[in-house]
């Protein structure tokens, strides 16, 4: 798509030929974080920081922070729980939306 | 350039080579037919400079052709019967993406009972999926319109995929007198192909994204209109290819329909029975007519009102069953086109020529002669032509 507007503001007309999109990488602006019903909360007296929620992370939205212990990224994690069940120490706990 | 005497489907395999196609991808085993038999011959020979592509199944081969017609390279592939199913769901990904490969359907039945034989079974499955669909009537006619497909396809406004419809066996496995076109006339007919946003490294695109439900109906929307204004470059295209061979073609085709009070409405090679029905009903001094369609998708609904406004009597043939539903799809969308027509024939539908059925002349006579009664009388009745019983 040409055109940069809003998802609701795209007419028939402003679809490029074949739907493709002429911007690659666009789809980190897709928020997928509004899937979620559950989030995951990282308690870091418990973690080792061995990654293994980064390396299961489906969405690959977990990343390490400069001390070196991971957290994920609201705007995209949709809430799949993987990561807490994944944990070794179960520093992650899933908890409903706030 | 003289008459040689050619099978259909090498007739379409030589379109084909004068295109100087760059991709063949295909299926090689039975419902196959011998388009791409001659086209893997041409390549090892080198008579044709294409990668040749002999996949796994159909459903390989439409996506093979996806990816190559992606890129910018001219593709061609063909199937029939049980293949053009296995493609299915491939089929519409060529549409919407906007690419135009050519593909040549030697249309047959659909098992089971196991039939290889010719029908429209295997089109009727695929008249959704958003590809333009044409119907040849003979081997010149399988020659001429290949050709023109990867013209209309390929034109910047139309960038759609395209079918060319020849019946199996009828026209396929027969040899005609026929007239090619030298490579000189093709170069002069068909530009290079050329895809506004192909795959390309240096001008990355993504194709074949998912659209959420916000946007999948504009998506559509685009599709669908675009698909529909293709209709001034198919003409365009097969005027061009007029001047070019003495060979014209529309979307609507008439035989003797002047003045005919009985029309009979074909698609595909039983049009030329039905042409000798016609002669040997107008020397008996009946007005009988014959209208071919030609054009199947992007339907000709104009063409078809103007072509039918006259005449009392529409007698249709269908060699596909729409099971359990109305009487045939010809049937159904003719009188689906004319349905808003202040004055509009009476329609009768037949469904004959399954599986290889042949249908003669005589038949023809008793589809006008039972059609007037059948038509007159409302036209819901589905009736087989030709069936025992």
């Amino acid at each position: 798509m040409s055109a940069r507007k809003k998802d609701s503001e795209i007419t028939w007309q402003d679809i490029d030929i074949g739907a493709v999109i002429r911007t690659p990488g666009n789809a980190a602006e897709y928020k997928t974080g509004d899937w979620r019903s559950e989030k995951p909360t990282w308690n870091k007296d418990r973690c080792i920081k061995c990654g293994i929620c980064y390396l299961f992370c489906p969405e690959g939205c977990i990343h390490h922070d400069k001390e070196g212990y991971f957290e994920g990224d609201l705007y995209y994690c949709k809430g799949c729980g993987i990561c807490a069940r994944e944990c070794w120490t179960q520093a992650i706990t899933m908890g409903p939306e706030a | 350039m003289a008459m040689v005497g050619m099978e259909g489907s090498l007739a379409m395999a030589e379109a084909v080579r004068l295109a100087n196609a760059d991709v063949v991808a295909a299926y090689p085993i039975t419902p196959q037919t011998h388009i791409v038999e001659r086209l893997a011959e041409m390549v090892a020979n080198g008579e044709l400079n294409a990668a040749y592509v002999p996949v796994e199944s159909e459903h390989s081969a439409m996506s093979a052709c996806l990816g190559s017609s992606a890129t910018g390279a001219r593709t061609f592939t063909a199937t029939a019967g049980q293949g053009l199913e296995l493609m299915h769901e491939v089929l519409y990904v060529a549409s919407s993406l906007r690419l135009p490969i050519v593909m040549g359907v030697a249309n047959r039945a659909l098992s089971s009972p196991l039939s290889v034989w010719g029908d429209h079974s295997d089109v009727m499955a695929v008249r959704d999926t958003g590809w333009i669909q044409i119907f040849v009537e003979n081997g010149q006619q399988a020659f001429d319109l290949t050709l023109c497909a990867f013209r209309i396809g390929e034109d910047p406004k139309v960038l759609f995929p395209v079918m060319i419809h020849m019946d199996g066996f009828h026209v396929s496995h027969v040899v005609e007198p026929l007239y090619l076109l030298n490579e000189e006339q093709v170069k002069g007919f068909l530009p290079p192909y050329k895809h506004p946003f192909p795959l390309d490294t240096d001008n990355p695109v993504t194709m074949g994204a998912f659209a959420v439900p916000i946007l999948y109906t504009e998506a559509r929307k685009s599709q669908e209109t675009a698909l529909r204004g293709t209709r001034g470059i198919i003409n365009k295209v097969w005027s061009d290819f007029g001047k070019l061979s003495g060979r014209h073609y529309q979307a609507v085709e008439h035989y003797r329909s002047d003045n005919a009070d009985t029309l009979l409405l074909t698609m595909g090679s039983y049009s030329e029975i039905a042409m000798e029905a016609v002669d040997q009903l107008r020397e008996r001094g009946e007005k009988v007519g014959l209208i071919r369609l030609r054009l199947w998708r992007p339907f000709p609904f104009e063409e078809l009102r103007q072509a039918t406004k006259a005449c009392r009597t529409l007698v249709v043939l269908d060699r596909c069953i729409s099971p359990g539903g109305p009487p045939g799809p010809v049937c159904s969308e003719t009188k689906a086109a004319l349905y808003s027509q202040k004055k509009r024939p009476n329609i009768a539908g037949f469904i004959g020529g399954l599986g290889g059925r042949d249908l003669s002349v005589p038949e023809f006579v008793q589809m006008v002669e039972r059609g007037r009664v059948i038509a007159a009388e409302g036209g819901e009745e589905i009736e087989m032509i030709g069936v025992r019983g």
